[in-house]
Formats: C-alpha cells, structure tokens, sequence
C-alpha cells in the first residue's frame, strides 16, 4: 500500500536557553487515503507537537512529513486543521469565517457565485446554514465546533486534522458531533488525523489508533487496528466483543503499560 | 404600541380556546407607562449633575460677589459674554471673531494633527508589536520622547517649519501619537496565536493578515490609545495656541487675559471642556461601534 501521508523519521527537539527537551523521537507513520487516525496518550506526550508538525505550524527537527510524496513544511489548506478552542475570528459571521477560507483557496477556481454555494453547501453539511449570520458569541460551544468543522472541509483538505476537537465540549454535544464527524467521514471519504485523549471516542471513530509512550522522547509506542465495521452505531457497539476488546487494548497500552507519571 | 394591558379581566372576556395563547403573550406595559420609564431613568442619571452643579455655581456667586473679589460671579460672567454666548458667528475681520470660529479654528488643527498621527502611531504601533526587533530599537526612544512635554516641542517646530499653522499641527500630532502607538502594539502583541494559525493554515498575506486578523483583533486596544491620545491633544493644543497666536481658542484665552476680559477666559474654558468631552465620547462611541460583539470568548 502506498501512503498517502508519511511522517518520516521524526524528531522534535525544543530548546529554551541551555535546556533541550526532545518531545518527539523517531516517529514513522504511514497514512492510506481515506483512512482515520487517532493519535493517543496522556498528556504531555507529544501528540498536539505531531499535529503541529502535520500542519506545518511547527517544524520538524529531523525528519519529514510528505504528502502525496511532496515535502511540506508550511502550513497550507491541504492540510486543515479543527482546533480545539474552535478559533474562530470573533468578529466575523459565521458564514464570513469560512469565507476567509474558501475566498482564498478558490480565488482563481471559483466564481463569486460558485464560491458562495460552496460556502452554504458546507455549513449545510453541519447543520449551520440556520445560523449562518450569527457571531461565535451568540452560538453555543458545539455549533462553533461545527462552524470550525465546516471551515476545514470547505477549504478541501487533502488530509483533515482535528486537534482534540471534541474536548471543551459536554458528553452529550460530544457525542452528537462524533456521530456528524462519522457520518461526513462517511460520505466525503477525508483523510483524518485525530488527537484524542479519549479511549472511547478513538475505537468509535478511528480505523487505526496510534499509542503514543510518554515523553519527554515520546514515540509510537503501539499501533491498533479497528477492524469494526461502517457504519458504526454507538449503541450496537456498546456490546460489541470487537469494540470491547479494542478498547480494552488502548486501555491497558495507557494505564498498564505506559502509565502516566506526573512530572516533576 | 396601542395594544392595552393584559388585565385578567380582559382573558376573560376571550373565548375559552384561545385563552391560554393569549395568555402566554408576554405584557407589554402600555405607552404611558414605558415613558415614565425612561423619564425616571434619565432623571435618576441627569438630576444629580444638576443638583450638584447649581449647588457651585450658588457657591461661586456667595464666594465672588463681595466686592474686591479677583473673579466675576456667574452671574457677572453671563452679563459680560452675552454677546458671545448668543452670536458665535460674527466675524470682524483679523482675530475679532465669534467663538465658534475661534473652536473651529483649534478643531481643525487637531483634525489635522490628530489624524496623522492616528494614521502614523497605528503604523508604528503594528511595526513595533510585530517584529521584536524594530520594538527593540524603537521602543526605548519612544520612551524617552513620550516624556516630552508638548509645549517643549514648539520652539524647535517653529524653528523648522518657520510658522505657526504647522508647528500647532506637529505639536498635536508629537503629544498624540506616544499613546496610540504604545497601545496599539500591545494590542497587536496581545493577538491570540490560535488567530495567527488560523491566518497561516489559510495562507493570508501579510497584507490581508494585517487587514484581516490584526486589526481587528487589535481593535479594542487601538481605541484605547485613539482615545487617550484625542485628549492629550486637544489639551496640548490650547496650550500651543497660546504662543503661536492668530485665531484659536488658546490664543482667545491669552487676549482676554492680556485685555483683562476675565469673564470671556471662563466662557471660553467651558467651552474647552465641553468639546474636550465631546471629543472623548466620541472616539469612545466609534471604538464601541467598531469592535462591537467582536471580544473574544
């Protein structure tokens, strides 16, 4: 299988005066197209560093990331990312703010018109054309998430990057925004790199989960597959043995085997 | 609205039916009532002033009505500036104008002054709070100059510009733009990095991220420093007015004085301090209209 996306040889160092911390060691990764990953571990381990670098927002300090066996090392819209405070400008609408995307990445392909359906077409795909004119403050937590999501997808990333999305969000809101998340992942067929933090959330939606050792010098640690099939259901998988037993992986890699010491 | 109030006694004369609808009507209180509203509102916030205000100026004319007293009493002041107070508009050539030219005259160099130096201090201030370097060069001298006082400058304006009419504009324009300058790199270095990555992961250019992102994220904070400079220059500007002369209401002041027209100095300071007023709420309200709903959370 060719990747899609390849992070090759990766190493993170951070250096603050005379003090070097190496975050990240020898971290390969191949990606297929089309597949959904989540990165896992405890905190500080690294994972939202690999996201930056993913995104370009960081750079590597060995090694590489490619996509589609192109070098990148700046960040582009290929590469979109849903951050977790969901980031969204303030003072824009909710429509403008995934304008600002969509006017700059299809300035040339798109006509004023084309561009302007492209926009509602994907607060559509989320349920946010009702609030298309409101402000971020006058939206609840989820619906910003979902107007981040829309962002994102409208720029038409080669690979989706969701950093932690899920997490400022209540249980319930979260669930329904995973169930959006795998339903769209249903239906477009992104590429998407997850960080998570939630063993759950990971088996649901993932088809590989990456387990990440604690750093400092944190690496992957194990690789597991998520055979379930799609669509999933949440509530079938409840009592899935499938599910079970996945879960119960990731669970013993992060509280048996890589428990997580508080630092010093 | 003319829609009476909804008394019980008015659901009940309704069919049965439609009675719990009409029921969930919010009340509206009636005209009348929403007036007495807001007139008690706006007395409980004018009053007080008021009271407070005529309370002095009763103070004022005990303390200035006995004889020998150095300052005319109000109501020696309205007497005097009658003919000023009731036709700013006269014009008899030279400096012997109405008030209103006088204010117009000071305004219009502060617009001038002011509005360069809003344009210059925005663009020094994003330079500043955008590139460490450039903060490390300038910011010491900005320092160092904004402890400056205005007037001091006048001499050496005068000296390059060899006239009146720019050396005012430059002193306002030098007293104005520490401020704005100062705030509006803060407001810049305070833009949040999420904001930055957004602008990154979109690829704006440095134009379209400075349009886009930086200034509006930095809104809040230019307008402070809008703010505190119109003050600064229209305080400087009286004070410029003063030695440069020609038609202004600082060099109105001085003329009184030197004519010993006490009464025409306090006209012209209450003047001052109104427009000073205006000119604060003004900026405040433009901030207000500009960075409205846009704070962060």
């Amino acid at each position: 299988m060719k990747p899609y996306l390849k992070l090759d040889h990766i190493d993170k160092t951070f250096t603050r005066g005379n003090a070097t911390t190496e975050v990240l060691k020898d971290i390969n990764l191949n990606i297929a197209r089309g597949e959904y990953v989540s990165i896992i571990g405890h905190s500080g381990c690294g994972k939202s560093t690999m996201l930056n670098i993913i995104a370009g927002l960081t750079g590597a300090s060995i090694g590489c990331v490619l996509l589609e066996d192109r070098e990148v090392n700046s960040p582009g819209p290929d590469r979109a990312v849903v951050f977790q405070n969901h980031s969204l400008l303030p003072w824009l609408t909710v429509y403008q703010n995934v304008q600002l995307g969509v006017d700059k990445v299809f300035a040339k392909s798109k006509s004023k018109a084309e561009r302007e359906a492209w926009i509602l077409h994907n607060l559509n795909l989320v349920q946010m054309t009702h609030a298309k004119d409101k402000r971020p403050s006058e939206i609840s937590g989820g619906m910003k998430q979902r107007v981040g999501i829309a962002r994102a997808l409208a720029m038409e990333p080669k690979v989706l990057l969701l950093d932690e999305p899920f997490g400022a969000l209540d249980a319930l809101t979260r669930a329904h925004l995973q169930d959006s998340v795998m339903a769209l992942h249903q239906k477009l067929g992104n590429t998407i790199v997850m960080i998570t933090h939630d063993v759950d959330e990971a088996v649901l939606l993932s088809d590989r989960i990456v387990m990440m050792t604690n750093g400092p010098s944190a690496t992957i640690g194990e690789v597991l597959d998520v055979p379930l099939t799609r669509p999933r259901k949440r509530l079938d998988l409840a009592t899935d043995p499938l599910y079970l037993k996945c879960r119960k992986r990731v669970l013993e890699f992060l509280y048996e085997r890589h428990r997580f010491v508080e630092a010093a | 609205m003319t829609m009476p109030a909804i008394s019980p006694d008015n659901v009940k004369m309704l069919p049965t039916t439609a009675a719990p609808v009409v029921a969930m009507r919010p009340k509206r209180a009636p005209r009348a009532d929403r007036f007495l509203k807001i007139a008690r509102a706006t007395a409980v916030r004018v009053i007080p002033p008021l009271i407070v205000l005529a309370l002095l100026m009763l103070f004022w004319e005990l303390v200035c009505r006995r004889a020998g007293s150095t300052l005319p009493p109000p109501s020696k002041v309205f007497k005097d500036t009658r003919e000023l107070i009731f036709d700013p508009f006269f014009d008899h050539g030279g400096i012997d104008k109405g008030l209103f030219w006088h204010l117009s005259a000071s305004l219009q160099r502060v617009a001038y002054g002011y509005s360069l130096a809003a344009i210059a201090g925005i663009a020094l201030g994003t330079l500043v709070g955008q590139s460490v370097w450039a903060m490390r060069g300038l910011d010491p001298l900005f320092q160092v100059l904004r402890t400056i006082p205005p007037l001091a400058w006048l001499p050496l304006a005068l000296a390059a510009f060899r006239d009146g009419q720019p050396s005012a504009i430059f002193v306002i324009f030098i007293t104005s733009i520490w401020p704005i300058i100062i705030n509006t790199a803060v407001g810049i270095r305070n833009i949040p990095q999420d904001y930055r990555n957004v602008a990154a992961v979109v690829q704006l250019n440095p134009l379209e991220f400075f349009w886009k992102i930086m200034l509006p994220s930095a809104a809040p904070y230019i307008f402070t420093g809008l703010r505190i400079g119109v003050g600064l220059s229209w305080l400087a500007i009286i004070a410029a007015e003063m030695l440069i002369g020609g038609v202004g209401i600082g060099f109105f002041i001085w003329d009184a004085w030197n004519s010993s027209h006490i009464s025409e100095i306090i006209l012209a300071l209450f003047y001052v301090g109104i427009i000073g007023f205006v000119l604060d709420r003004a900026i405040a309200g433009l901030g207000y209209l500009v960075t409205h709903g846009t704070s962060a959370n």
